[in-house]
């Protein structure tokens, strides 16, 4: 148990590490660094689609961490430095859509979804209490059974 | 309506196989990323020629032109190269090429290797002429018109198909136009 304490503990630890930047390419500056990687985890590397920009190893991906440092460095916000790769890039680059018309399917459709699941199991549950009558009262017999049994038990 | 009932899965089926079928069948292709470059100004570039000379896109203003991005250790532009040979022999259409992330001197043996289909070649070493033109790799090409204007971007080494029904009636139009 307690080895596989520690194990989790170090799985834990080492965990955050696992990224792509290399030490050249870190601002000395901690808070622009801090931007830097905010926006570069929310950016698609390109070659490889499903990483971000953050993990890959891509030399494409090298180049745009290394220019969107350059950017903040160069005193852009955050929004102009995702800006000016969204117009070269398309909104592809980003890795978490912008809520508007077109991905409003993505965005919405799993609920809509579940709504329409919620309501099918609603339906079903009224239809199923209406089918079975309640159960009719107990008669004489039944209701002596039951005392007796409540009886014994007690 | 219980028959009703029991035909919306036979329903549902149809419509998913339509929906599948048309996306199967209608040629495109998932992985293309759509340029936001497409109709809009070429971007700006100062480029060294392999020539020596400075390069920016004021090289290709007034004619139709090809910026095709290229680089002697890319495999699928030597599959290209032919395609671009005959483009340029035999249709006359002016190709400028930027050699993306190459050196100079691999660049130059590329093109003394192989044949030059290219009227300039611009040599983009740190590939950041590359990231202003939204390319992902190479060989991309761009179709460009008189006015400098991106017209066409194929993100993806070109095809004697799409070279036959797509680029070169395209560059017809936009000459006459």
């Amino acid at each position: 148990m307690r080895r596989l304490l520690l194990c989790l503990a170090l799985v834990a630890a080492f965990a955050g590490t696992a990224f792509a930047v290399e030490p050249g390419e870190r601002l000395t500056d901690a808070a622009l660094e801090a931007r830097a990687r905010a926006i570069s985890k929310e950016l698609r590397c390109l070659v490889c689609q499903n990483e971000s920009i953050d993990d890959s190893n891509a030399a494409l991906a090298h180049d745009l961490r290394v220019l969107l440092r350059e950017r903040l460095a160069a005193g852009d916000s955050d929004e102009q430095v995702r800006d000016f790769l969204v117009r070269r890039y398309g909104q592809f680059v980003l890795l978490r859509p912008p809520i508007e018309p077109a991905t409003y399917v993505l965005w919405f459709g799993p609920f809509a979804v579940l709504a329409l699941g919620a309501m099918g199991i609603v339906v079903y549950l009224h239809r199923r209490a209406a089918r079975e009558p309640a159960p009719a009262p107990l008669d004489d017999s039944e209701r002596r059974r039951v005392a007796r049994l409540l009886k014994e038990d007690g | 309506m219980r028959r009703l009932l029991y035909s919306l899965p036979v329903a549902l089926f149809v419509v998913l196989a339509a929906y599948f079928g048309v996306a199967l069948f209608s040629g495109r292709d998932p992985h293309a990323i759509p340029s936001p470059l497409v109709s809009e100004p070429t971007p700006s570039f100062e480029l060294t020629g392999l020539d020596a000379a400075a390069f920016s896109q004021d090289a290709l203003k007034g004619q139709v032109t090809l910026v095709n991005f290229f680089a002697s250790w890319c495999l699928p532009c030597r599959a290209e190269h032919p395609l671009l040979m005959r483009l340029a022999e035999q249709e006359h259409v002016p190709i400028y090429g930027i050699a993306y992330k190459d050196k100079r001197a691999d660049t130059e043996r590329f093109v003394a290797g192989l044949g030059s289909p290219y009227r300039r070649i611009g040599l983009d070493e740190q590939g950041r002429v590359g990231v202003d033109f939204g390319i992902t790799g190479v060989p991309e090409t761009f179709v460009i018109d008189k006015a400098g204007r991106i017209r066409r971007h194929y993100g993806a080494p070109l095809t004697a198909d799409q070279v036959r029904n797509d680029l070169l009636p395209l560059i017809r139009e936009l000459t006459r136009g």
